[in-house]
């Protein structure tokens, strides 16, 4: 069974190169770029893994997280955040939010590579 | 008695600093005896209390100044985006050792636009941190206020020069000037300028600036003068009547900045130390010997000046008192720039925003060598 990832960002740019590197690494590769209805989004499409952008237009990442977690059944879905920002404030609120992984842009490709990886094999051991 | 009111107010603020404080006072239940024996003692440490609890705020909005500037947040999210986009972009052309056709054309074509859109955008970043340095956040510091009055009025004074109005009257109504030390400061810069004013009226100066072009030394025999007025002097008249630009600068023998003229393309900082290779701090240490320096300041352009300095004492001599020395520094722009790198001295603005890796006068690392 193919593993499937929902990627919510609203840079083109970099959606295309993360779709595009993802699906090489055997993934499938969904999209969303607005924050307001993302939720509803992720409980609709069930991935296996979510990449979310701190900023969003709708709805804010933090936000999005936030009501995640309150979703018992999404309570333990990998996330794996993308900021802009790498100031300790953004990642203590990300920790709090109840993210699994933060990473700051720019990121390079392997370190995604390696954070959605490490992130699928917790996920199926627990 | 003094448990209503304002006294209430009062005792309060104290049982607060005492308790901010950290410690345990034995006699922190007899506040409203110290405000009732010591009123304005109690006022004093009333006030302070405040004033710390304010001040700490700014500390804090400055010290977190990304999270509380929305437009600055956003400005370096769209910088660090695009880069990300360009960093992904870019390695997967160069590591993917396959790439069709179709998918290759695709990612140059959003390295292109992602490159554009970063040149925009690190563009409209700088122009706002920019903006940021000139804007009424430099307010507060007497010095600052003053500058913000002279500046906003082109240095020039035309209605006190004519005896139209009088410096009472301009530091009344300068809106910039928000604290009796600032007005204090500003009566004294504009007493200054009336008594250089006085040694070289706007008319003859017009016609000996004609005749000699910009030679201080002339300007200063001819009008019979010392050369710190000619500097002041020339950074005071309409633009007009000058040939170009000239940017001042006062020092006094502490190093601190008292009065500036800024000029394009010379970096003034006003906080913290600035560069000790500056022609201006050469000048204090052969006082009354006039200094001329070819310098070029490092930094986002390599533009030339002229930079002639002098340090002169202040109030008249007397016997057995040490001398307290000011320097005054002209900034002239450069027509024809030297290429000899020996005939130019290079400086900077201030360490730790200076790229020179190499300095003898370095005093502590610059945050541009470490990356940043």
């Amino acid at each position: 069974m193919s593993r499937r990832v929902l990627l919510i960002e609203d840079e083109p740019n970099i959606i295309e190169a993360i779709r595009f590197l993802l699906t090489r690494d055997g993934w499938q590769v969904e999209t969303h770029s607005d924050g307001a209805d993302a939720v509803e989004v992720i409980q609709r499409a069930g991935p296996d893994l979510v990449i979310l952008d701190v900023m969003l237009p709708g709805k804010s990442g933090m936000d999005i997280l936030r009501d995640l977690r309150d979703v018992p059944a999404l309570a333990k879905l990998p996330v794996l955040m993308l900021t802009a920002r790498g100031q300790s404030r953004d990642r203590d609120m990300a920790e709090k939010a109840g993210v699994s992984r933060f990473m700051t842009k720019p990121f390079s490709n392997a370190e995604v590579l390696t954070a959605v990886r490490d992130l699928l094999a917790q996920a199926s051991q627990s | 008695m003094l448990t209503e009111g304002a006294e209430a107010a009062l005792i309060a603020t104290l049982r607060e600093a005492a308790a901010d404080s950290g410690r345990v006072l034995a006699d922190t239940d007899r506040a409203d005896e110290f405000a009732g024996r010591f009123p304005g003692w109690a006022e004093v440490l009333a006030v302070a209390h405040r004033r710390i609890a304010s001040l700490e705020r700014t500390v804090e909005t400055l010290s977190d100044r990304l999270t509380h500037d929305p437009h600055l947040a956003a400005s370096l999210h769209e910088v660090l985006s695009t880069a990300a986009a360009i960093r992904s972009t870019a390695s997967i052309l160069a590591e993917t050792g396959e790439l069709e056709a179709e998918w290759r054309d695709r990612f140059h074509r959003n390295l292109n636009e992602d490159s554009l859109r970063l040149a925009e955008s690190s563009k409209a970043l700088v122009t706002y941190l920019d903006e940021g340095e000139t804007s009424e956040e430099r307010r507060g510091v007497p010095q600052e206020e003053v500058e913000l009055f002279v500046t906003a009025r082109g240095h020039h004074f035309a209605e006190l020069e004519a005896g139209a109005v009088t410096i009472d009257d301009l530091v009344q109504d300068a809106a910039e000037l928000t604290s009796p030390a600032a007005r204090e400061v500003g009566r004294n810069v504009l007493r200054q300028y009336l008594s250089d004013a006085a040694v070289m009226p706007l008319d003859p100066l017009r016609a000996a600036l004609a005749e000699h072009g910009m030679e201080p030394l002339k300007l200063a025999r001819t009008f019979e003068t010392d050369l710190p007025t000619v500097f002041r002097r020339l950074s005071a008249i309409p633009p007009d009547a000058m040939p170009g630009e000239v940017g001042l600068i006062v020092i006094d023998s502490s190093g601190s900045i008292l009065f500036r003229k800024q000029i394009e393309g010379f970096a003034l900082p006003r906080f913290g130390a600035s560069c000790p290779l500056w022609p201006v701090f050469l000048a204090l240490s052969r006082p009354q010997v006039p200094i001329r320096r070819r310098v070029s300041q490092l930094g986002r352009s390599a533009v030339q000046f002229d930079c002639l300095a002098v340090a002169h004492p202040i109030g008249a001599p007397e016997f057995n008192r040490d001398p307290v020395y000011l320097s005054t520094m002209l900034i002239l722009p450069v027509a024809t720039p030297l290429t000899e790198a020996g005939d130019v001295q290079v400086v900077g603005s201030s360490c730790r925003i200076c790229p020179r890796s190499e300095c003898f006068a370095r005093r502590e690392p610059s945050i541009l060598n470490e990356g940043f």
